[in-house]
């Protein structure tokens, strides 16, 4: 177990390596940071000096290890754009993400898991069938398509919500939470329902096929054999083995909630992660770029990491057999 | 026989309504089980024998259902109780055991969590006493270092072990009766002989009567008190096992037992039943082996017999009538 740990964080650190020389090549490509921080008129020489201090004429594997030093540090230099230290302004943003991301998460596994028991266990019940008539609209349906409806029916029509901002924020250290006030709860609700419904819809049809294939299984059937109760067979018995592909799936899509949270960000203007990356690459300012690469492949890895662990809770196979047999 | 029996099917009917019509896969079968007593229930694959049992204990899958006959334990009818009611009869006074021990336990709970359980849900005591029941049950078993094996998972047991976890707990509420669904077909053949036997003998410590379904005579001929030839969803031959083995009766029986290799047997040849079992679509009218049997009278293939007694033993064949009104 513990070597297994240290085995899979040696990888997850190589990884990072990886994603680390990606992203700071790739931007090398991107387009020529100078020409966006400079006006018109700056002579020649002025571009060279700028190039010179920002280090930009150094040889590539030099920046690179410069780039890796300084980002174990958290250190992504400074904002073309904002003049500003880049961690600072992540670290401004990442909460408004982060909180919107695992709001929607949490909305998807609370709603999801449900729905997919549900329509697992009562396949030809009217509701399943409308559940899955949703679940349709759900995968099939662009997200900002549903966020702009969303914000249509319940912000326009219905003025219950408001349909951009994050409302009130507390501060709590560096971390500005919009959960505390009832403001900011309100905001938080329409883009988390628009970011969330993709994956609540894919969980619920991920449960509802999983427990189809293990409610024929011999243990369920032995088990009613036994007359265990019925909350006790679908939701202890049934429901537990369903989970390691859930697991699997829900820790991949937190990655890609947080990663692709851009769209609903932007199109309910909330001030996260997403803007902030949208504005680095209309600006060609790539510390911020390669910073968000960056602390998405660590957001990812270390999901897959704590999800790898999760395994070894829920199914006992997997843990290394003790000296009994 | 005295008093009521502990089982009683009567005209028992399961069918599966299907695209292309009804599909009846037991037709009108009628036996009894006394108190303690061992039937043994045999027949090929897709004789009905699994389905007769599933169907006693109410487990039969949709869109199978019972459609006509009742099944009765100790007189009370089962067959149509509500869902909740029948919940509680099953492991309560009617246990299962299934073929395969390899998936009958839940992979993700230890086998003490799944017999406490068991035991919980339906007696009235409390967690300390359900452990204690548990250990004691396992031990019964011939599960060594029981109160340590409690947390253990099934994946840490052989087939063998798992087949014995199996069987404790389908015993774990005392239930009246067990239904062995090829309790011994997944296993090991060195095995097989030791979990029937442990059946055996806990059943009878227990007092347990038990519906053993099996394609195996050599394990009917060893443990059951009577036996029940099936054949195409019916009850082709019943009666006590030694009469059945020793002098069967229905041509189907006389053919089974014809393709039993014996060790001191001097035939070279094992006779065989020609053809094979008709498919569910399209059973014969009249006697549903008429078509591969040698004796078929033209009353085979239009009537079909009713069980006729032979002996001790009931066959449904036409040819017994005839015997016997020839003997008169």
């Amino acid at each position: 177990m513990l070597a297994f740990t240290i085995r899979r964080l040696l990888q997850a650190v190589l990884v990072m390596l990886v994603v680390a020389l990606i992203s700071f090549t790739l931007f090398r490509f991107v387009g020529d940071p100078v020409n966006q921080m400079v006006g018109v008129e700056t002579t020649p020489e002025q571009r060279e000096a700028l190039r010179e201090r920002l280090g930009l004429n150094d040889p590539v594997l030099v920046q690179f290890g410069r780039f890796i030093t300084k980002a174990a540090r958290f250190d992504f230099g400074t904002s073309y754009q904002f003049r500003q230290p880049v961690a600072e302004l992540i670290g401004r943003r990442l909460p408004a993400t982060l909180e919107l991301s695992f709001v929607s998460a949490v909305l998807a596994l609370l709603v999801g898991i449900p729905m997919g028991v549900y329509t697992g266990l009562h396949r030809d019940s009217w509701l399943s069938k409308l559940f899955l008539s949703i679940s349709l609209i759900g995968i099939s349906l662009p997200t900002f398509f549903i966020g702009i409806l969303l914000i249509f029916v319940f912000a326009v029509t219905l003025q219950w919500l408001p349909s951009f901002g994050r409302g009130g924020v507390v501060q709590l250290g560096w971390w500005s939470t919009g959960l505390l006030t009832w403001s900011g709860i309100k905001a938080l609700i329409l883009p988390a329902i628009t970011l969330g419904l993709f994956q609540m819809t894919l969980i619920m049809r991920l449960v509802r096929s999983e427990m189809l294939e293990v409610i024929r299984t011999d243990y369920i059937k032995f088990a009613r054999a036994r007359g265990l109760r019925e909350r006790s067979i679908n939701f202890r018995h049934a429901l537990k083995n369903t989970l390691v592909p859930v697991i699997t799936i829900t820790g991949l899509q937190l990655g890609s909630i947080i990663a692709f949270a851009i769209i609903t960000e932007t199109v309910f203007q909330w001030p996260g992660m997403g803007l902030l990356f949208l504005q680095a690459v209309q600006n060609v300012d790539i510390p911020i770029m390669a910073a968000y690469l960056m602390l998405i492949a660590f957001l990812f890895v270390t999901i897959n990491l704590i999800v790898d662990l999760l395994y070894f809770r829920v199914d006992p196979r997997l843990r290394v057999e003790r000296a009994a047999h | 026989m005295t008093g009521q029996p502990l089982l009683s099917v009567k005209d028992l009917r399961v069918e599966f309504p299907s695209r292309r019509g009804v599909l009846t896969a037991i037709d009108g079968i009628s036996f009894d089980l006394r108190e303690g007593e061992v039937l043994g229930v045999v027949g090929e694959s897709g004789a009905g024998k699994s389905l007769t049992g599933t169907a006693v204990i109410g487990l039969l899958e949709p869109p199978g259902r019972i459609a006509g006959g009742e099944i009765r334990l100790k007189g009370e009818r089962i067959d149509n109780l509500p869902p909740a009611a029948m919940r509680k009869l099953r492991g309560k006074r009617i246990g299962m055991v299934f073929q395969d021990p390899l998936t009958s336990l839940n992979p993700l709970f230890t086998i003490g969590d799944q017999i406490i359980e068991t035991i919980m849900t339906h007696l009235p005591v409390s967690e300390r006493q359900a452990r204690d029941r548990a250990v004691a049950l396992l031990e019964e078993v011939g599960i060594p270092a029981a109160g340590q094996r409690l947390s253990a998972y099934p994946h840490q047991f052989s087939g063998g072990m798992r087949q014995r976890v199996v069987i404790a707990l389908a015993l774990c509420a005392e239930p009246e009766l067990v239904i062995a669904d090829e309790p011994t077909t997944a296993l090991d053949v060195s095995v097989q002989s030791q979990i029937i036997r442990l059946l055996q003998r806990v059943c009878r410590d227990h007092g347990t009567a038990v519906m053993l379904i099996t394609h195996d005579m050599g394990v009917i001929a060893e443990t059951a008190d009577r036996v029940a030839v099936m054949y195409s969803g019916r009850i082709a031959e019943i009666g006590p096992v030694r009469d059945v083995i020793k002098s069967p009766s229905h041509p189907y029986t006389i053919g089974l037992m014809g393709a039993i290799p014996s060790l001191t047997g001097d035939h070279d040849r094992l006779t065989q039943i020609p053809g094979s079992m008709p498919r569910l679509d399209s059973i014969p009218t009249g006697c549903a082996f008429n078509p591969r049997c040698a004796l078929t009278m033209d009353r085979c293939r239009v009537e079909r017999p009713d069980l006729i007694p032979a002996g001790e033993s009931q066959a449904a064949c036409w040819k017994l009538l005839e015997s016997e009104e020839a003997s008169r």
